[in-house]
This record gives C-alpha cells, structure tokens and sequence, in this order.
C-alpha cells in the first residue's frame, strides 16, 4: 500500500492532470437557478414594497465561491473529493432558499409578517448587523462565565464525590434532589437573590452545565478499574496523584460527555434567562423584536444563534479530539 | 552478572482471610514462613485458588495480613511502594499516555524525572520498544505492552520486582521470547524477582527456586532448588526430572481437595 503512494506521488503527471467531477458543478447550478428564478419571475402584485438587492447579491456571491471551489477541485484530489461529498446537501440547501423566495415574495404563499422573504432577512443584517453583534458579544459573555463557573464548580464536587465516600454521603442526595430541577425553574428566586440580572442568570447557566459535569465525572471517577490504582501506586503515587494522574484523566470521556450535556443545557438557559429580563443578548434581541412584530429581525437573530452554538459545539468537539486523541480506535461516540 | 544487596524478603506466618459476599470466610494463606534472598528468581505455583496471588499482593503491599507479616530488608511491608514494582498479566498500561509517558509516571509522580530523564529511553530500549516513545498502548501488540509495563516497573529500579502471570496471556511463542528477555534483564540488574504463574515450564526456566503452594489451607508445600546452569534448555534431563516431580507434587496437592488445576 505504502510503495503504491509513493510512487504516484513521485508521477508529476498524475498529480497535475486536471480531474473533473461534474458534481461539485451541482451548488452553482441550483445557486444559478434560484437567481435566474428571482431575477425573472416578478414579484407577486400584493408585495408592494420596494424591491430589495440582497438575495440577488448574496446568490451572485454563492455562484462565484462554489464556481471557485469547483475549479480547484479539478486540481486537488483531496478538495474534490470533499466537495463532491457536500455538493448534494449544499445545492438542496440552496433549492430550499430557492423555494423559500418562491413561496414569499414571488407567490405570497405565507402570511408575509411572519414569514418574511430572504431578501427582508439579509437586510437586518446589513441595517442592523453591528447592533446584532454587539448583542452577541452580551451573550457570550453570560455564556463563558456562566458556562466556566459551572464546569469547574461540576469538576470540584465530581472528583470529590467520586473519589471520597464520605463527600458521596453528603453530597450525593443533594445532587440528586437538586440537580434534575431544571436550571429555568429557579428563575424567581434567582432573580430574588441577586443583585443583577446578569449574576442571577450567571447563576442559572452555571448551575445547568453543573449538573451533568458533577454527575457524569463522578461516575466516570467511581468506575476506573481498581488495577489502575494498584499499579500506580506500586509505582509511587500518592492519594493526590492516583486522583489528578490517574482518576481524572481515565474519567475524561466520561467528563467529555457531561461537558457536552451541560453545553446543551447552558444554551437553553442562556435563552431562556435573556427572554426573561437580561438585557441585550441575543435572546432578548429576538423576544423584543417579536414584541414589535419584525419576523425578519427575529429570524436574523435566529440564524445568527445557530451559527454560534453550532461553531461552539464544533469547538468543544475538537478541544475533545485533542483530549482524547489516545481514544482513537478504541471508543467513538 | 550482578548480584543486588538489597531486596531481602522475609514471611513470618503470615495468614490473610477474605470474607466472602455470603458471609463465609475463607482462608486465602495460612502460617506461611519464605524467605527469598537478595537477586534471588522465585516462582510460585500451584493450582487455583492456592493463595500465590494473595501471596503477590501482601508482597506489593496492596493489602495487609490479618497475621504475620513481610519484611523487606528488615523494614515490614505495610503500604505498596515503588520499591517493590508490580507488572500483572493484563499489562494496564495507561491508556491517555504514551508509552514514553506511561514509563516516565513513576519517575513523575516521585519527582525526580527531571534528573533521571536519561533513563526512560534507556528502559524502553532496554526492553525493545525503541520507536515506540510516542505511541500508545491501544496501538502496540500484548508483548509489547507488556514490555512496556516491564520497563514503567523497572524505570524506579525498584528492590523487588513482581510478576503475577506476566506472559500468561501471550501466544507461546511471543511467551518465549519474553522469558529470554526476562532472564536477560533480570541478569543484568540482578533484581529479586517473585513471579506467579501457572506454567510448569516457565517456573523451572526462570526460577532459581520453586514454591509449590497448595490450596486450603493455602501454604507453601514444597520449596525447589532449580540446579540447572544458565542458559537453560528445555529438553534437558534433568529439566524433564524437576517438571515431573513438579507435577507429581501439584497433582497431589490438587488431588487431596479435589482442585481443578492448570498446567
């Protein structure tokens, strides 16, 4: 297998003669079609607003970055192939705006308050993009403290209630009572017992991405096999190593998945606290747009959360995939 | 070949009971005297359940007698010590470290790893798996792992080291090969080594000396002397004689309880 690589690798020709694969063509194509749509066919007669350039725009840009894509692939093998394999999805995906333009603007098939077309939606962005960021920037914030006290809180009481009997006696019934109430429902008394808004939602963010860490690094902790600990001390470990170089790290799958548990949970949280009150998050952007009744803006929030907690989980998966990097092969999940 | 001055070990009646899930308590040793002399290779056998385990284990320090005690050089044995290093038949190497990290552990957690460095790669290549730093243990095959749990014991220059059926989950010729290897080390850091196994032949290939131990009540039944120059063969005559009278010894030892034992 190996000689085999090498030798085509060592072929100039093979490398650089051009390969084509019509179907990284496909997202330009269904991009091209949904243009041609919204270019030709005119508005339905009850859309009486101006029109709008942006889907316009926004398909000429797609067309050109899949069109760039496509030609490089006739050169990289590697790219080609990635690209062929997300060609399908990409231009359904596209086909689906397609439809959606179709189905609003061109058709008025939804009521246009709620369903706003795709060229409304791109609009918020370019007229309220720098607000929307900033409202971002306010929910990352709670998001990251939130989020960072709760890991590391859920890390402490882990490791001690896995590793320690008597801290598994006190503490264990605790969690247990406590930790199923979902961190929403302490809304009211959150509220109550702190001095801001921000700090009680803090509180509630981390208590939800507690929760699962403690439980799950507990167990993780309480089931690494006895030999481990044997071995490491017939080689000289003492009560704090056997927990942070043997326990913690054998526990770390294990913890990986609480991690991602409370991930979940802190979005839900995140949400839910800033539609109650803390102001100028992403999610009190979108509640306070629907209390004016602009659909566009609040999808526009909507797709920008989406963006984010995908990037954010994306990011936890490969800080795991680092971590755990001697796993491969053995556990995939 | 080097002797060691260290490693002297000493059994003074030494009982150790377990109580079973149903209440029953069963006596695992019982009024056992040993003794094992510095850069000695011992080799317990004897049928399941026989207590050569329990035997390891008080050694190593992972649990304590309920009579009696082991001493090392004259200091007792209360608590396991990179002193007395302990490789088992499943290697249990760590699998987040690489093999170079899973020989320096010791090293580490004693916090000396930075003046003794030199000797991790001089371990690894001592037992072979040079070119392996960076792997990990998922990746290498049951020698090698093993190999690498023989190098993670060694790297402490511990006084004693202790082998619970090290190659008992090895294929026969992978087997082989490691008690050369074995022997081999052993001769040149001249370590006391107490092993446990299962394998007749293993036992008389390595040893210096046999104890054969038989179950309930668990005890040393009989002390061999292996007469047999270094290196040994197999086939020899006089191998052949001690493998018999082993065996005419275990199938005595496991007749009178009735004990399915292994070979």
């Amino acid at each position: 297998m190996e000689k085999i690589a090498v030798q085509s690798e060592l072929n100039p020709e093979h490398k650089k003669k051009p390969v084509f694969d019509v179907r990284t063509l496909l997202p330009a194509l269904s991009a091209l079609l949904a243009l041609l749509i919204n270019v030709l066919v005119p508005n339905s007669p009850k859309y009486v607003q101006k029109p709008l350039p942006y889907f316009t725009i926004a398909l000429i840009a797609i067309i050109g970055i899949t069109l760039v894509f496509a030609v490089l692939s006739l050169f990289f093998e590697n790219l080609r192939k990635r690209v062929a394999f997300k060609s399908w999805f990409i231009a359904a995906f596209i086909l689906l705006l397609n439809i959606l333009n179709i189905a609003t603007i061109k058709l008025m098939l939804l009521q246009p308050i709620y369903f706003p077309n795709p060229d409304k939606i791109l609009k918020v962005y370019v007229d309220d993009g720098a607000f929307i960021l900033k409202c971002l920037g306010y929910s990352l914030r709670l998001l990251f403290t939130g989020f960072f006290i709760g890991a590391l809180a859920g890390l402490t009481t882990g490791i001690l209630v896995g590793w320690s009997r008597k801290w598994s006696y006190w503490v264990n019934p605790l969690i247990k009572i406590i930790g199923p109430i979902p961190a929403t429902a302490w809304v009211p008394i959150a509220l109550v017992t702190f001095p801001t808004t921000f700090t009680a939602s803090t509180f509630l963010i981390a208590l939800a991405v507690w929760f699962p860490t403690t439980v799950l690094t507990s167990s993780g902790i309480s089931n690494v096999q006895n030999s481990y600990f044997e071995v490491s001390s017939t080689l000289g470990a003492k009560a704090l190593h056997k927990i942070f170089k043997v326990a913690l790290p054998a526990s770390m799958p294990m913890i990986f998945i609480g991690l991602f548990n409370g991930t979940g949970a802190s979005f839900i949280t995140l949400m839910t606290a800033e539609m109650m009150g803390v102001k100028f998050g992403v999610g009190w952007y979108i509640n306070w747009q629907k209390d004016m009744l602009s659909y566009a803006n609040v999808y526009a929030g909507l797709i920008v959360i989406a963006v984010t907690f995908s990037l954010l989980i994306t990011l936890l998966f490969r800080v795991r995939d680092k971590v755990l990097v001697w796993q491969k092969g053995v556990i995939k999940w | 070949m080097v002797k060691s001055e260290t490693g002297y070990i000493r059994a003074e009646n030494l009982r150790k009971e377990f109580v079973q899930p149903d209440g029953q308590t069963v006596v695992a040793l019982s009024n056992v005297n040993a003794e094992i002399k510095p850069g000695e290779f011992i080799s317990l056998i004897g049928p399941s359940g026989c207590g050569k385990s329990t035997f390891l284990r008080l050694l190593a320090g992972l649990t304590t007698p309920d009579e009696g005690a082991f001493t090392l050089d004259g200091v007792k044995i209360t608590d396991a010590s990179y002193e007395r290093g302990l490789v088992f038949q499943d290697p249990t190497l760590f699998p987040w470290l690489t093999i170079y990290d899973n020989v320096a552990f010791g090293l580490k957690v004693r916090s000396i790893y930075h003046e003794k460095k030199k000797d991790v790669l001089d371990f690894i290549r001592l037992v072979g798996l040079q070119g392996f730093e960076k792997a990990y243990p998922h990746q290498l095959s049951g020698g090698m792992a093993q190999r690498a749990a023989l190098a993670r014991a060694l790297v402490n220059h511990p006084k004693v080291l202790l082998l619970d059926e090290p190659f008992g989950a090895l294929d026969a010729f992978t087997r082989m090969n490691m008690q050369d290897e074995l022997i081999k080390i052993w001769q040149e850091r001249g370590t006391t080594t107490v092993m446990v196994t299962h394998d007749v032949d293993e036992a008389i290939y390595l040893s210096d000396r046999i104890f054969v131990m038989s179950p309930r009540p668990a005890r040393i039944e009989n002390i061999l002397e292996v007469e047999i120059g270094r290196p040994r063969e197999r086939d020899l005559p006089e191998f052949l004689r001690l493998r018999a009278k082993i065996l005419q010894i275990l199938d005595f030892a496991g007749k009178r309880e009735d004990i399915q034992y292994y070979l």
